[in-house]
C-alpha cells in the first residue's frame, strides 16, 4: 500500500474518482431528460418525431462508445472548433459528457419504450374514453406506472454509464484508467494492489447501487 | 398512422391540423439543424473532395478498413466464444449447492461486472506483464477483458434464464431418474438459452462495439486502423470517423434485427400474455431481471 501513501498518488487517486463522479452525475441528468422526450417523440402521433427518435436511437445504440468521444473530441473540437471552456481540462469534461448523454439517452428512451410496453392497453383506453389528450394520457395514466416497471433498467443504465464514464479518458482526461495506467507503469512492484485500489473503488460503489435499484424494484413494482 | 397504438384517438380535423403544424415546426427545426451541421462542417472545409476521395481508393479499403473489420470481427468473435463458455460455467457455480463454488463464482461474477473494461485491459495490457515478465499481446488483452466483463454479465443472463425454467421440469427430469449433472445440460440450459437468447445476442452486440477500446491499447481493429491510422495518412479524420461509424451501425443493427425477431418468436409460443400498449420496443428491457449493458 506504499503507493498510496505518497500524497501526490493518492490525491491523483481521490481527482480521478471525483472526475468519473461528476461525469456520471452531469450526463446522468442529460441523459435522462433527454431520454424521456426521446422517448415521448418515438410514441408520438407526428411522423417526423418518431423518425427523428428512431434515428437518434438506431444512430448512437449501435456506435461505439469510444467512436462516440473520439467523434466529440476530434470532430466538435478539433475539427469543427466548438470550445466550451478555455480550461483543457474542463473543455474535455464537458466534450465527454455531450458524447456520454448523447450515447447514454438511446438506451434511458429505449427503457421507457419499453417500460410503456408493460402497461396494460386498458389504461391508455380507459385514459382515453374520459377525454384525456395524448400528453394527458402519458403525462398522468401511462408514463407513472411505466417508470416503476423501468426502475431495474435504469439502475442499470446508470451502473453502465458509471463504467463507461472511464472512456472519457481517452481524450485525455485525468480519470481512474489513465492514472491507474500512470501509477502502474511507475510503480511495477505494486501492480496486483493498485489494480484492487482501482478496480476495488468501483465494485464498492456499483455493486450495493445495484442491489439497491434491485431493492427499489420490488418495492415500486406495481402488483398486477 | 399506425393504427395499431392506443395511446391516442384517430385524429380528427383539430388534431389533424396540431400534428400537421408540429410536423412543419418540428421538421424547419430539424432541417435548420441538420443545415447549421452541414455550415459548420463547410466552415470547416470539411465536405472538400480531397477528404472523402480516398473511400472511392481501393487502397484505402484493402490497406486500412476491411483489415481493420477483420480483426474486429475476430477478436469478437472470439471473444463471444470465450464469454459464453465463462457465462455458462459461472452461472452454474453460482447455481450450485455446494457453497465453497456457489460463493466464489458469485464473487467472481459481481466484481468483474462492477469493473469498467477499460480498467480491465489497461491492466492485463500495462500490469499483467509486470507480473508474468513479458508482454502480453494486445489482441488477448482485449479479449481477455471482454470475456471476463461480457462473462459475468452473462452469467448472471444465464442464470436467471436457469431460474426461470419452472420448477416442475427439474422435478420431473429427477423422477424420471436423470443425475444433477443431467437436468442441468439436458432440461433447464437448453431452456434457459432459449428464453434468454435476446438477452445474450444484445450483449453480444455490446461486446462488438466494446472490441472499438483496442484501439487505446493501439490493437489494430476497425477504429484503429480505418479511423486513426487512415486519418494519420489522408487527414480526414472526421470523415474517417463517419464511416467506420456507419460500418459498426451496419453491423450492429443487422445483430439487433436478428435479437428483436428472436424475440418475437419467443413471444409467440407460450401462453399469451395480458394486452399490452405496444410501441414495438423490445420487451427483453422491461421484463428480463438482467439488461444487456455496455
Amino acid at each position: 500500500m506504499h503507493v498510496f501513501a505518497d500524497p501526490t498518488n493518492f490525491d491523483a487517486y481521490v481527482s480521478s474518482f471525483l472526475w468519473i463522479l461528476k461525469l456520471t452525475g452531469a450526463s446522468a441528468v442529460l441523459a435522462l431528460v433527454l431520454g424521456v422526450l426521446l422517448a415521448a417523440m418515438r410514441v408520438s402521433p407526428v411522423p417526423v418525431l418518431r423518425g427523428f427518435g428512431a434515428a437518434w436511437v438506431n444512430i448512437f445504440r449501435n456506435t461505439p462508445l469510444t467512436l462516440v468521444i473520439f467523434f466529440c473530441f476530434f470532430g466538435l473540437y478539433s475539427t469543427l472548433g466548438l470550445s466550451l471552456v478555455d480550461d483543457l481540462d474542463l473543455n474535455n469534461f464537458w466534450l465527454g459528457v455531450i458524447g456520454l448523454s448523447a450515447y447514454t439517452a438511446a438506451f434511458v428512451c429505449e427503457a421507457l419504450r419499453s417500460g410503456v410496453n408493460t402497461v396494460p392497453a386498458g389504461q391508455a383506453e380507459a385514459a382515453r374514453a374520459i377525454g384525456l389528450t395524448f400528453a394527458q394520457t402519458l403525462r398522468i395514466v401511462v408514463l407513472p406506472q411505466a417508470t416503476r416497471s423501468v426502475v431495474a433498467p435504469l439502475g442499470s443504465i446508470l451502473i453502465a454509464l458509471c463504467k463507461n464514464a472511464t472512456i472519457v479518458g481517452t481524450i485525455g482526461l485525468m480519470e481512474s484508467s489513465n492514472v491507474m495506467k500512470d501509477l502502474i507503469n511507475s510503480n511495477g512492484d505494486a501492480v496486483i494492489p493498485i489494480f484492487l485500489v482501482f478496480a476495488g473503488t468501483f465494485a464498492a460503489f456499483l455493486i450495493p447501487t445495484g442491489y439497491f435499484f434491485g431493492w427499489l424494484a420490488n418495492r415500486l413494482a406495481v402488483k398486477r | 398512422m399506425s393504427a395499431n397504438t392506443v395511446l391516442y384517438d384517430h385524429p380528427g380535423p383539430r388534431a389533424r391540423v396540431r400534428n400537421a403544424l408540429l410536423t412543419v415546426v418540428f421538421g424547419v427545426a430539424l432541417a435548420g439543424l441538420l443545415w447549421w451541421v452541414y455550415a459548420k462542417f463547410d466552415q470547416a472545409g470539411q465536405w472538400e473532395g480531397a477528404l472523402w476521395q480516398p473511400f472511392t481508393e481501393g487502397a484505402t479499403w484493402t490497406q486500412f478498413i476491411l483489415p481493420g473489420l477483420r480483426q474486429t470481427l475476430f477478436a469478437a468473435l472470439t471473444g463471444m466464444v470465450l464469454s459464453l463458455a465463462f457465462g455458462i460455467i459461472f452461472a452454474v457455480g453460482r447455481l450450485s449447492e455446494r457453497r465453497w463454488i456457489s460463493i466464489p463464482a458469485g464473487a467472481v461474477v459481481e466484481f468483474f461486472r462492477a469493473v469498467p473494461l477499460l480498467l480491465m485491459i489497461f491492466f492485463i495490457f500495462y500490469g499483467v506483464p509486470f507480473l508474468i515478465q513479458g508482454p502480453v499481446p494486445a489482441f488477448w488483452a482485449v479479449v481477455a477483458g471482454l470475456t471476463l466483463y461480457n462473462g459475468s454479465v452473462l452469467a448472471e443472463a444465464f442464470r436467471a434464464g436457469i431460474r426461470s425454467v419452472p420448477s416442475g421440469q427439474s422435478e420431473a427430469a429427477y423422477a424420471v431418474g436423470l443425475r444433477k449433472s443431467q437436468v442441468m445440460r439436458l432440461i433447464l440450459i437448453p431452456q434457459a438459452a432459449r428464453a434468454m437468447l435476446p438477452v445474450i445476442v444484445s450483449q453480444l452486440v455490446v461486446l462488438l462495439k466494446d472490441t472499438a477500446l483496442g484501439y487505446i491499447v493501439a490493437f489494430p481493429e476497425l477504429m484503429q486502423r480505418g479511423v486513426n491510422d487512415l486519418a494519420a495518412n489522408r487527414g480526414n479524420i472526421v470523415a474517417a470517423a463517419i464511416v467506420a461509424a456507419a460500418i459498426y451501425i451496419v453491423i450492429n443493427s443487422l445483430l439487433s434485427t436478428l435479437a428483436n425477431w428472436l424475440d418475437q418468436r419467443s413471444q409467440r409460443r407460450g401462453f399469451r400474455a395480458q394486452r399490452r400498449i405496444a410501441t414495438g420496443a423490445n420487451r427483453a428491457g422491461g421484463v428480463s431481471v438482467v439488461e444487456p449493458q455496455g
